[in-house]
């Protein structure tokens, strides 16, 4: 089933990250494997953002380590998107072939692969445009189709949805199901937990820097081993 | 009052009737300034791109220098470069000194410093912005570069600009290192200086009505680019 060189699965031993003395994750460890999307939920502050950073090596620990398996790098077989999507001020063709260049993919190549890549987030009709100039959710679309183009093992996303409105919420959250059913292990962070709902294969809970739980979603949602998950997915609910 | 009406209709014939040392005068003008703009600009993208994306010791102190020589006395610049270049200095040797080459030289060195405090200001903004993302997809500051030169491209075409404006309105350096030379170095604001103190007004209103339209356009043109900017950074 699995390609012989993997990078997955994914593992942390006792992950821990302070910052200016504040610290803002401790003994995280789990294990992300391939499969249906790995959703990090937990309340703003939790250190959601912190953790898909350092699983990307955006940031280095302060403590524990990241293990990837397999003997590939797992450097170029993983990509992120972030809250706020970063648009280089080039056209939405243009952005998408960038990181293709950087990974040294031939010049007709990076075009192909663009093209299908903005095809698959449905933005082929606006590869002039400036990037920039699109709406918030063309942008994270965009983003996404980026990222995808690198054929990515692993996509992290950062609150993927996170300024959109639920039309263009939809429109992405169709993408990350495309993206996790062709293969890509999808690990992403979201407070929204309908959202979670939707999209998790399985569930990871941080609280005030520790990760209280990681179950298959069904179980988690039905029934939350802590009496924190429960009191978060209470509170949200009634919310 | 008669005076000046009549000095600017002889100024308008001058202009009109094509007059050969006008053309020459306004010829080298723009040959010195453009030449001293895209030398400045080999040293001061990257330096400015350089600095807006490393971090190394003494890098504050550099800007710092850089902010201060924007305001470098023309004068002063052509002070230190007549040193350098005159029969005794360190570069004596090439015999630039009262040449055109000594004047795109002076000013080459008065705008350097202008191009990479600007190009910093701008791409540092715009390094902070991407430095995350760009990380993510594997490139480095180094890399980073000529990615940001890129982005900024509308954005440092009007630092060129400024540049260009610097360059072409300062009399104090090319008159030092020029020596205001007839027909070999005299430019348009050595050129005004000397007509005026010699009386010649229709002359330094004609240079000085050009330099005006020079300045107009430079201004008209970095407005356009300035819409065109915004455009692409949405």
């Amino acid at each position: 089933m699995r390609a012989p060189d993997t990078i997955l699965p994914l593992t942390t031993e006792a992950l821990g990250f302070a910052h200016g003395g504040q610290p803002i994750l401790h003994d995280v460890s789990l294990t992300i494997e391939a499969g249906p999307p790995s959703v990090i939920i937990g309340p703003n502050g939790a250190g959601k953002s912190v953790l898909l950073r350092l699983l990307h090596g955006l940031l280095a620990p302060s403590a524990g380590r990241i293990h990837w398996s397999g003997i590939a790098d797992p450097r170029p077989r993983q990509a992120m998107v972030f809250q706020r999507p970063v648009l280089l001020r080039r056209s939405v063709l243009a952005n998408t072939t960038y990181p293709l260049g950087l990974a040294g993919l031939a010049r007709g190549e990076r075009d192909a692969r663009a093209r299908a890549a903005l095809e698959l987030v449905g933005l082929a009709a606006l590869a002039d445009r400036p990037a920039r100039t699109l709406s918030v959710g063309e942008q994270q679309r965009l983003a996404l189709g980026r990222a995808a183009a690198l054929r990515p093992e692993i996509l992290f996303l950062d609150e993927p949805c996170a300024s959109l409105d639920p039309a263009a919420t939809q429109a992405v959250e169709a993408i990350i199901a495309q993206l996790s059913a062709a293969g890509t292990k999808i690990v992403m962070t979201t407070h929204d937990l309908a959202q979670a709902r939707r999209l998790a294969g399985e569930a990871l809970f941080l609280h005030r820097g520790r990760l209280l739980e990681q179950s298959p979603a069904a179980q988690f949602f039905a029934h939350p081993a802590t009496p924190e998950a429960a009191a978060f997915l209470a509170g949200a609910l009634v919310w | 009052m008669n005076d000046l009406s009549a000095a600017f209709a002889a100024a308008a014939g001058l202009l009109a009737g094509g007059d050969p040392a006008v053309l020459g005068i306004i010829g080298l003008s723009l040959r010195v300034s453009l030449s001293a703009v895209v030398i400045a600009a080999l040293v001061g993208l990257p330096l400015g791109a350089l600095l807006a994306v490393a971090r190394f010791p003494g890098r504050g102190a550099l800007i710092v220098t850089l902010n201060a020589l924007m305001g470098l006395p023309p004068v002063v610049c052509g002070l230190l470069v007549y040193l350098l270049l005159s029969r005794s200095g360190p570069l004596g040797s090439l015999g630039l000194l009262f040449t055109p080459g000594a004047m795109i030289a002076a000013q080459a060195v008065l705008i350097a410093p202008i191009l990479a405090a600007l190009t910093r200001q701008v791409l540092e903004s715009y390094w902070e912005e991407y430095a995350e993302q760009l990380r993510s997809f594997g490139a480095g500051p180094w890399r980073a570069i000529p990615t940001l030169l890129w982005d900024g491209r509308f954005a440092l075409l009007t630092v060129l600009l400024a540049g260009f404006g610097r360059a072409s309105a300062e009399v104090g350096a090319v008159m030092i290192v020029g020596g205001n030379i007839e027909g070999f170095t005299r430019v348009m604001t050595t050129a005004i200086a000397l007509e005026t103190s010699k009386g010649d007004l229709p002359l330094a209103l004609a240079l000085g009505m050009v330099l005006m339209a020079i300045v107009l356009g430079v201004n008209a043109a970095a407005q356009t680019l300035r819409g065109a900017a915004t455009r692409w950074a949405g």
